[in-house]
């Protein structure tokens, strides 16, 4: 081996070895890059979350204490009488959020899961469905077909699942109110029937399942409209004796059922309560004595 | 009386006065969804046009839903002073509204005038009006109502503070309320809608909201908007309300929904009045919203805004403090979109004024309307020029219960220093007192609820 020939390999080496540390420095740039890029992420989600604070308040231990007590956005300070810009951007993040959760639909999985066979109300499609509340009370023929074909007649409970206006509130909540419900159908001496899933449903669809099923009492666990703080609240509407003509005050309902509000498993566990005072009493709504 | 007319070479017929009121209204997707709207904006004038000049006789002798069928019907009946209905029976429509505007016609000749009204009369010529119309006859008419404190004096925009928590947590309303008073909200009433239905529960509201108006000594009123039945019951077992709530319908029917009636209204009174805590005489909290008697199937085929109409002539019967239209809480299949949220919002407060109630307006929009926060924002301020007697506060304008977006603290604050308008006044002396606000402006502690713990 010549001097040069040693000389070209040291060179050649020198060179693997800068290509070699580039390389690896660029890969340290590149994944350093990347860890910024997560923290960017973060610190943006951080940014878009609420952080905006009361500077100077008077008792600074008080503001976490008041905010922990409360959804509701408070404390959130102002600059003259107009909010911070933090807290005007999260306002229009969340409205958007909810925008987009009257457009979702319920998985077939979660249905499954649950024995729930799906029929459909005659609301055509989602603006149809917003503009003509009538249509998500009326089943379709096959609907009614399908009911009288799988469903147990003259039970003492019928329960129906509906998306109504917030799939998503089915998809949060329906794993912890059904089992919760079902136990307490059994607490209180009561028997169901053959439950099912309404897509496109209004809370007076019970009138018309009253119709077809005649049950005793009927809940209907149903999305509620989305908001801010809870694109995930579910209703749950109860009624002595569902049937056409039925007036609003003739319903009896827990509302706001979602992890910050009425808890699913708590909500699950009072139905069975109501639905059996219900059957003594002969009544719903209004005529109730809770 | 005339139902045709002739324009641009096209006869319009119309069959009926309960046509010619629907197809005059601006478009709304709730007559559209009782299918009594007009066919076309030609069609829609022209029903304008042969109302405009009908007379107020026309309208009195052809009643939409007759006395004799709807109790709703016999309350306004039993409201008309007959000698001064005499002395303007043969006004057209369009001559009411040219007296109304007309710069010599103040707040004393319209109180006049309104006690020959009927609520159908009222909704007549509100469908010839233009917004700016609208805005104008309003702001002439004054409506002040004592509870424990007076509201609705000239230059002064109250608020509801309206801390509603998602499952009545006492804690978590009471942060809510804090927040308001820290913006100088809550002069209105301070005003709950409790998501649990029961005595206890209402009573616990009730009691708790009171307990902090004594401990601050805070001039305003309470409320649990509860069913009235529920309300009884909670003040018959020592609950402390100055005022009772209702939501109300413009039939018979419709009110049948809300498990109401007049006598039911009436024995409610007769309670608030004699149980109730507050000073008075206004010792009720009514809400309307058009469109809720067709939610009801209640509606007789008559147009949402005449049934709205309707309402305050129910709620004038009790001589209400407060009367709130929540304008875009019912949702799209009613008022789709902001261009008539801001519509029926304008209307419903100049027929309410009109009719002698002290109105507020909740300037509100669900998350399946095609409406944003500026559009409230947009009306807000038109409400406020218009006079409006109070607003809803609720905490950055999103209620976490009701699920809806209204008008926030800020709003109301931001509002009152646009348009020079101040608190109600023993309100306001109450936040000087505070130290929360001086000379009608808010100070730098405003805006810390910690100030209350």
């Amino acid at each position: 081996m010549s001097e040069v020939d040693i000389q070209r390999i040291v060179e050649k080496v020198l060179v693997e070895l800068r290509n070699r540390m580039e390389e690896k420095q660029q890969l340290e740039e590149q994944h350093e890059r990347e860890v910024e890029s997560e923290n960017e992420q973060l610190f943006s989600y951080d940014v878009m979350d609420w952080v905006t604070n009361v500077p100077t308040p008077k008792f600074p231990k008080g503001i976490e204490e008041l905010r922990k007590a409360t959804p509701a956005r408070i404390g959130v300070w102002r600059t003259g009488t107009r909010p911070l810009t933090k807290t005007i951007l999260k306002l229009q993040l969340d409205h958007a959020a909810a925008v987009d959760a009257v457009s979702g639909e319920v998985l077939d999985s979660l249905l499954k899961e649950f024995n729930l066979f799906t029929v459909e109300t005659c609301y055509e499609n989602k603006e149809v469905y917003l503009k003509r509340p009538d249509k998500g009370r009326i089943l379709t023929e096959e609907a009614v077909k399908t009911i009288k074909e799988r469903c147990i007649k003259n039970p003492q409970v019928q329960i129906v699942v509906s998306d109504g206006l917030s799939a998503s509130a089915i998809e949060a909540n329906l794993r912890d109110i059904y089992p919760s419900l079902l136990d307490s159908l059994k607490v209180n001496g009561l028997t169901q029937g053959t439950p099912f899933f309404v897509k496109g449903g209004r809370v007076a669809c019970m009138d018309h399942i009253g119709e077809i099923l005649q049950p005793e009492v009927l809940v209907l666990l149903i999305g509620e409209r989305p908001g801010l703080v809870s694109a995930n609240s579910m209703s749950a509407y109860m009624c002595y004796r569902p049937r056409k003509g039925i007036v609003e005050s003739e319903r009896t309902v827990i509302s706001n059922i979602h992890s910050g509000g009425t808890s699913p498993i708590e909500a699950g566990a009072h139905i069975g309560t109501i639905l059996r005072k219900m059957i003594e009493q002969k009544a719903s709504g209004v005529h109730l004595e809770l | 009386m005339k139902t045709s007319v002739r324009l641009m070479g096209k006869t319009y017929q119309f069959q009926s006065l309960k046509e010619i009121m629907a197809k005059a209204n601006e478009e709304k997707s709730g007559d559209q969804l009782a299918g009594i709207h007009a066919q076309d904006t030609q069609e829609r004038i022209a029903a304008r046009h042969v109302l405009s000049e009908l007379t107020l006789a026309d309208i009195r002798n052809n009643p939409l839903l007759p006395p004799e069928e709807d109790e709703v019907s016999r309350v306004i009946e039993e409201g008309v002073n007959e000698k001064i209905y005499a002395s303007i029976r043969n006004w057209t429509v369009a001559e009411l509204r040219e007296y109304l505007l007309s710069p010599n016609v103040t707040n004393n000749e319209i109180s006049h005038i309104r006690r020959g009204l009927t609520s159908e009369m009222i909704a007549a010529v509100t469908k010839i009006m233009t917004n700016l119309d609208l805005i104008q006859a309003a702001s002439k008419i004054t409506v002040e109502t004592r509870c424990n404190t007076t509201i609705g004096q000239k230059g002064r925009l109250a608020g509801r503070a309206q801390p509603n928590h998602p499952n009545d947590s006492l804690q978590g309303i009471k942060a809510a309320i804090f927040e308001a008073l820290s913006y100088g909200v809550g002069d209105a009433v301070i005003g709950i809608n409790p998501v649990i239905d029961t005595v206890e529960s209402v009573k616990a509201i009730l009691n708790m909201t009171k307990e902090l108006m004594d401990k601050w000594d805070i001039p305003t009123q309470n409320c649990v908007l509860a069913h009235v039945t529920t309300q009884m019951r909670a003040i018959k077992q020592g609950g402390t309300a100055d005022l009772l709530f209702q939501s109300l319908a413009g039939t018979e029917l419709g009110n049948k929904a809300f498990g109401i009636s007049v006598d039911l209204l009436d024995e409610a009174n007769e309670l608030i009045l004699k149980e109730g805590t507050a000073a008075g005489p206004n010792v009720w909290y009514f809400e309307t919203g058009q469109g809720s008697e067709l939610s009801a199937d209640a509606h007789h085929g008559i147009d949402q805004l005449t049934l709205e109409s309707r309402c305050y002539g129910l709620a004038k019967r009790y001589n209400p403090f407060m009367v709130n239209t929540v304008v875009g809480f019912i949702g799209p299949e009613y008022l789709y979109n902001s261009k008539q949220v801001i519509r029926a919002g304008l209307e419903d407060h100049f027929m309410g004024k009109l009719h002698g109630l002290p109105m507020g307006v909740d300037v509100c929009y669900t998350n399946h309307m095609k409406a944003d926060q500026n559009d409230m924002e947009n009306l807000a301020v038109l409400l406020a020029a218009a006079g409006v007697n109070f607003l809803i506060g609720v905490a950055m304008a999103d209620d976490c219960m009701l699920n809806y977006q209204s008008t926030s603290f800020h709003d109301i604050a931001t509002l009152r220093e646009v348009l020079s308008l101040r608190p109600a006044p023993e309100f306001e002396k109450w936040l000087e007192k505070m130290g929360i606000m001086e000379h009608g402006k808010l100070t730098s502690i405003a805006g810390d609820p910690t100030f209350f713990l």
